[in-house]
């Protein structure tokens, strides 16, 4: 069963709308929220995984696109900074899910895998040289 | 067997056998030391990591008409005008003006004197604004400008105390985190946090400071630098291990360069949460290998390096000196120990992939006979330890 990890920016928050209950109900997906700023008549961002049918997960994202929310698959709510980052390895043990990490110990070089991301920022407070950042 | 002149006879005529302190170890296991000394010229070590004890010396240049500055900031930090009429001492640990510090704890410190420095060496502007008393000679009483590293008449850093040899392994044994110069340290030592290139760092290559002196050659940031002093709190005399490499923080170096010629990837501002504001520095020093000794030296691997575990909640503040235990850089390296029958996650405030690029760029530089060695002028002491500031109750 595929998961895709997106990110969902809304120009202006639509309240009235319950988005994910039309996911889970309509398209018979399973939902996973990692970070959401929503707040009526303001902009707003949900950073999701949604798992299910690829066909039913297309249909879904083509309903979210008819609701004036742009999907964007790529543009993740958590950017991290090749150039800004050391390679100091200070954020690695605060990340829960190895989404920073080193493939290689005899280089120690540190990688970003934005797919095991789940956004709960700990890198933002652990990284001396402000390589994390967050779009909200 | 070999003296520096030689070496650098070598060097200029790009023949020079160069290698980094991580190639030399195998390097030696499969030839022996005897030929690899005859062999081997140069050892380049690197270090990258925090040194807070950094600064810089900058002439401003005088204006027209004159000052002679009593107050300076640049981009709002506090430099040290008690100099001269226009020369300035802007310290890494500065914080900006208005710098809530950890009045809401834990502060952020985002931006201070290192971020300034890292904006100098990258050509940024920053803003100078300065005050005097006004004299009849320099009766500018005040300035604000804007101001890039080539306006600049001179910037050179002025670091007091880099590359220390070996540093602690800080934990958390309290029950509630705390945020420290280690980075954020979990109750209950969740986590652990070093800060050492190893098998890498300068002055564990060469422990007892046989080729590394006063007038030691480095490349400091990508500037070609040199030490000026022993590092202050230099600290021969301390725990070492039979290979002669101490087992706790030792010796220092303190280094200078010119800050026009480095370059931003090795000079970088930076921030940690509820203690302050810092630099982390490349720094690459290569090692002539004169004699076998000097060479064996050089093949301390990580395994062999000892640091010393460190309670951030009580020992340190405190001073007590106790030792929880010590790990070996493979272990911390490796991102877990098992410690008390548990795996604990491990990360590191220095960087040991800049200081191997460091290394490679160094070796790179000594065998293209574009880095020339410089012989030290003198030693750095051997024997003395660092003491403690008595406090008194006023005779």
């Amino acid at each position: 069963m595929p998961t895709h990890k997106i990110f969902l920016y809304f120009p202006q928050c639509r309240t009235d709308t319950p988005i994910v209950y039309h996911l889970v109900k309509e398209f018979d997906l399973m939902v996973n929220i990692f970070r959401a700023k929503v707040n009526a008549d303001e902009e707003g961002y949900l950073v999701l995984d949604l798992s299910g049918d690829q066909e039913r997960i297309d249909q879904a994202l083509a309903y979210i696109e008819s609701e004036n929310i742009e999907v964007r698959s790529n543009n993740k709510g958590l950017y991290w900074d090749r150039d800004k980052c050391t390679g100091c390895t200070n954020c690695l043990p605060h990340c829960p899910t190895g989404a920073l990490y080193i493939k290689d110990r005899a280089t120690m070089e540190v990688s970003f895998d934005g797919d095991k991301c789940v956004e709960c920022l700990s890198c933002l407070d652990n990284c001396p040289f402000g390589a994390c950042s967050s779009l909200f | 067997m070999k003296t520096v002149a030689q070496i650098n006879e070598k060097i200029a005529s790009g023949k020079a056998v160069v290698l980094t302190a991580e190639e030399i170890i195998d390097y030696v296991d499969k030839k022996g030391l005897g030929k690899a000394a005859k062999e081997v010229d140069v050892v380049t070590t690197a270090t990258f990591g925090p040194m807070c004890s950094s600064g810089c010396f900058i002439n401003v240049g005088q204006t027209k008409p004159k000052i002679r500055i009593t107050e300076a900031w640049l981009d709002d930090v506090l430099c040290y005008s008690g100099v001269a009429a226009v020369d300035l001492f802007l310290g890494a640990t500065e914080l900006c003006h208005n710098d809530p510090a950890n009045m809401y704890y834990p502060g952020e410190f985002r931006f201070g004197g290192g971020h300034v420095m890292e904006k100098l060496v990258a050509g940024e502007k920053v803003q100078l604004f300065a005050l005097s008393y006004g004299t009849k000679e320099y009766p500018r009483k005040e300035i604000r400008t804007y101001i890039d590293i080539n306006d600049l008449n001179q910037a050179v850093m002025v670091n007091p105390r880099n590359c220390y040899q070996n540093y602690n392994v800080a934990v958390n044994c309290s029950d509630e985190g705390i945020y420290t110069y280690m980075g954020y340290l979990k109750p209950r030592m969740k986590n652990i946090s070093y800060s050492s290139a190893g098998q890498l760092s300068p002055l564990l290559n060469d422990p007892w400071y046989r080729t590394i002196g006063v007038g030691t050659k480095v490349w400091l940031a990508g500037a070609q630098g040199h030490v000026y002093s022993q590092g202050t709190q230099h600290s021969p005399r301390c725990a070492r291990g039979e290979n002669g490499v101490p087992t706790e923080g030792a010796g220092t170096l303190a280094l200078t360069g010119n800050m026009k010629e480095m370059d931003r990837e090795f000079v970088r501002g930076a921030s940690f949460k509820g203690y302050g504001v810092s630099l982390s520095l490349g720094v690459g020093i290569p090692i002539p290998i004169l004699n076998e000794e000097i060479l064996r030296a050089t093949t301390v691997r990580d395994r062999d390096i000892l640091g010393p575990v460190i309670d951030y909640s009580v020992d340190y503040p405190e001073a007590t000196g106790r030792v929880i235990t010590r790990f070996s850089m493979e272990e911390l390296k490796s991102g877990r120990v098992e410690y008390g029958g548990r795996t604990i996650k491990t990360g590191a405030l220095s960087s040991y992939a800049k200081a191997l690029k460091i290394a490679e760029i160094l070796k790179a530089q000594v065998r293209d006979g574009n880095f020339l060695l410089a012989e030290k002028s003198a030693d750095l002491p051997v024997d003395q330890s660092n003491g403690m500031m008595p406090v008194k109750e006023k005779p």
